[in-house]
């Protein structure tokens, strides 16, 4: 993974006593806190319902062991001894002093983190496939080019007071896991004819209260022109994005309104002027941030056939977690392992910090010192000798973090909700548990096969529902806590669609219930081998809608 | 509002006074250093240009490049909140689009903390409030010994101090 240089430390050095300064002139009253607000918010530290949050960086979901003890002793030191990985690629601590931040910063600047641009109105974490560099399916590595995005885009002068947030995704493989269709601008690795490595470019897509499929802006660009590109993007969003309604603020507003030809004239424009193609990445400079990407020195080993089915077939407990939470590796004898953090009745994402440790270790032991958190809020190894899985199942199951359910229907993703958001309509956590609860059972989640289930406390979509294909929606029925039943969703960029509604708001209990009906119907009208949105996109939303109003 | 100006070496000027702005619609005062609005400047050049002590400011919305090649000593950016950042992008096309070569103001308002984003941004003068700490406003400016973008000041970009060789591309 990347290595911090001096500049890069010295670049964190310097944004550590920018922050300390601007807290010190906080708390001695010589910032008022609407001044201090974009600058707190700038650096991931919101003012929540009970306390501050501070959401750290995890670049490009790209983590090391050496990292997670760092975010361990974040939590035990300063906050209540937990984190929350979120959608983002992102660690959230919920209790931090104001106070404590800087020393914060100092801890994670130490281990080679930081807050910086994980809010506010800005370029944010840009987040990438979890399983880049390993999957079997990569065109090519999204993680240089993350990484280069991450520096052009971090303290940007132009760029730190735009309209509105702006996230930037890029996908490397063929099956897009990063939901390139659904970011302010997402990136999708490819090759020209004449094999010439570039991007195809999406612009406008997004969630929140105006979900919308990204449009494409470019066919193809040449990969090392990617930041003269981006800034001509992001100069005609500064320039022209709406700044009279926080609501119409985002870029993908800017490509409704003016439509996709004229934004993309505009961007074309504005590139050539500033030299167009020849605002060229140096060469050397790709091949430095590649060089930390390399492939590791994989042992010569064959696939584990054997051992896995023995194991298998000794131990269901095991046959379960090696059927969901593997994926095939590129380097035989290899697999990348998902760590679920959706253990049955638990909040997803959350993780102790004795979790963290022990996790830390295991990476250490079993994967080279390497994770990756997703955006399904979980971790994974990336690097696991298949004759070790056995191994590494038992160790993580004394950690109770052996859950077998990738991809299926309790690997819920939910935000934090009421219990912890001022924004928030509902609390999203135990609608989840709930769920989580009423099908934990092994046979139920084979039988349902991969669905994915996303909880939003509100119409801010931070549990990302519109992607879901069942989606949950806290709002407020006068005064009450309600939630709305969305399906249909799909995140990934082929088959990129925001979930329907399927009627009037109801109560957790009733939505719990609403789910429990659209599996049922799935169950009953698939045919063959169909997924759940397989089924879906057949049969429309009808029948699901009449089956939930028939049992209300 | 005291108007500090950064010198050749990085440090603040003593404050000097500032230049008024002139409202959009009324008319250009017979002497006396005033900024005009980029519609009276465009429609009044050829006298304006020759007035002393004359400028142009910018509202949020105008087009930078509309100042064209024929520009003024003196331009001001205005602020009229903090939080919106056009200014930064105007700037940017003044300096390194249209190849202003003058004074380029930060008015309206301008906090210690937006300090190092406008003069990376290419502002050289700004009109900050009464009772701003200007040691402070100084400091801020200078804050980051380190960039990782090119912008329109002479900070060399990360990039090209890892790779002198190729520094030419990467700005």
């Amino acid at each position: 993974m990347y290595q911090y240089d001096t500049f890069d430390h010295q670049l964190l050095a310097d944004r550590v006593a920018e922050f300390s300064d601007q807290v010190d002139r906080r708390l001695s009253g010589a910032l008022t806190e609407d001044q201090f607000r974009p600058l707190r918010l700038m650096n991931g530290l919101y003012l929540e319902m009970h306390a501050y949050m501070l959401r750290v960086a995890i670049p490009y979901g790209v983590l090391s062991s050496r990292q997670l003890r760092g975010l361990a002793a974040v939590a035990r030191t300063w906050d209540k001894g937990y984190g929350h990985f979120t959608t983002r690629q992102n660690i959230q601590f919920n209790w931090p002093r104001l106070t404590d931040v800087p020393q914060i910063l100092q801890a994670l600047a130490d281990v080679e983190m930081h807050a910086i641009q994980t809010s506010g109105a800005c370029i944010r974490n840009v987040t990438i496939d979890p399983f880049a560099g390993v999957a079997g399916d990569e065109i090519a590595d999204p993680r240089p080019w993350a990484e280069i995005i991450r520096q052009w885009s971090t303290l940007h002068p132009e760029f730190a007071f735009l309209p509105r947030k702006f996230k930037i995704a890029i996908s490397g493989a063929i099956e897009d896991r990063a939901a390139v269709r659904f970011h302010d601008i997402g990136l999708r690795v490819i090759r020209n004819d004449a094999g010439d490595l570039g991007f195809r470019v999406w612009v406008g897509g997004g969630l929140g209260r105006t979900p919308r499929v990204a449009r494409e802006l470019r066919e193809f660009l040449p990969a090392a022109q990617i930041l003269g590109y981006l800034e001509a993007a992001l100069r005609v969003y500064n320039l022209h994005g709406r700044r009279d309604n926080k609501y119409k603020a985002r870029i993908k507003i800017l490509v409704d309104e003016i439509g996709i030809e004229a934004y993309r004239d505009q961007v074309e424009a504005e590139w050539h002027a500033a030299g167009g193609p020849t605002l060229e990445v140096p060469e050397a400079e790709i091949a430095r941030v590649a060089d930390f990407f390399a492939a590791p020195d994989y042992a010569n080993l064959p696939d584990a056939t054997v051992e896995l089915a023995r194991w298998r077939a000794a131990d269901s407990g095991f046959d379960a977690w090696a059927t969901h939470n593997i994926l095939t590796h590129r380097a035989p004898g290899y697999a990348a392992v998902t760590i679920s953090l959706k253990p049955v009745g638990g909040i997803p994402g959350d993780i102790t910090a004795d979790q963290m440790e022990a996790v830390a270790d295991l990476a250490d032991r079993y994967s080279l010192g390497e994770l990756r958190a997703t955006k399904e809020q979980n971790l994974v190894l990336p690097n696991v000798r298949q004759d070790q899985l056995h191994a590494l199942w038992s160790a993580l199951r004394s950690l109770d973090l052996e859950t077998a359910n990738k991809g299926r229907i309790t690997d819920i993703i939910s935000c934090p909700g009421q219990d912890y958001c001022s924004l928030a309509n509902a609390r999203s956590i135990p609608v989840a548990q709930e769920i989580s609860r009423r099908f934990a059972d092994r046979r139920r989640l084979d039988t349902l096969g991969p669905i994915t289930l996303n909880v939003s406390g509100c119409i801010n979509a931070c549990g990302h529902h519109h992607v879901g294909n069942i989606g949950l929606l806290g709002v407020d029925k006068r005064g009450a806590e309600a939630y709305q039943l969305v399906l249909g969703g799909d995140a990934g960029e082929a088959d990129a669609s925001v979930a329907q509604i399927t009627g009037r708001a109801m109560t957790a209990e009733e939505a719990v219930d609403a789910v429990e009906v659209a599996a049922a119907v799935y169950l009953d009208r698939r045919q063959d081998a169909e997924t759940f949105i397989q089924t879906f996109r057949r049969i429309g939303v009808t029948p699901f809608k009449e089956a939930i109003d028939a049992a209300r | 509002m005291p108007l500090v100006k950064l010198t050749s070496t990085g440090a603040l000027s003593a404050p000097v006074a500032d230049w008024p702005l002139l409202a959009e619609d009324a008319d250009v005062p017979p002497s006396g250093p005033v900024l005009v609005p980029l519609a009276t400047w465009l429609a009044g050049r050829e006298t304006l240009k020759n007035r002393p002590d004359t400028g142009v400011w910018l509202a949020a919305g105008d087009d930078a490049t509309a100042l064209g090649a024929d520009l003024p000593a003196v331009v001001a950016v205005r602020f009229a909140a903090f939080t919106d950042g056009r200014g930064y992008s105007q700037a940017r096309l003044l300096r390194e689009r249209l190849g202003f070569a003058g004074e380029l103001r930060a008015v309206g308002d301008v906090l210690i903390d937006q300090a190092r984003f406008l003069g990376r941004s290419g502002f050289d003068a700004f009109q900050v409030a009464e009772g701003t700490d200007l040691v402070h406003f100084e400091a801020a400016l200078g804050r980051f010994s380190v960039v990782y973008q090119s912008a329109a000041d002479r900070a060399t970009p990360v990039i090209a101090l890892r790779h002198p060789l190729h520094r030419s591309a990467a700005e």
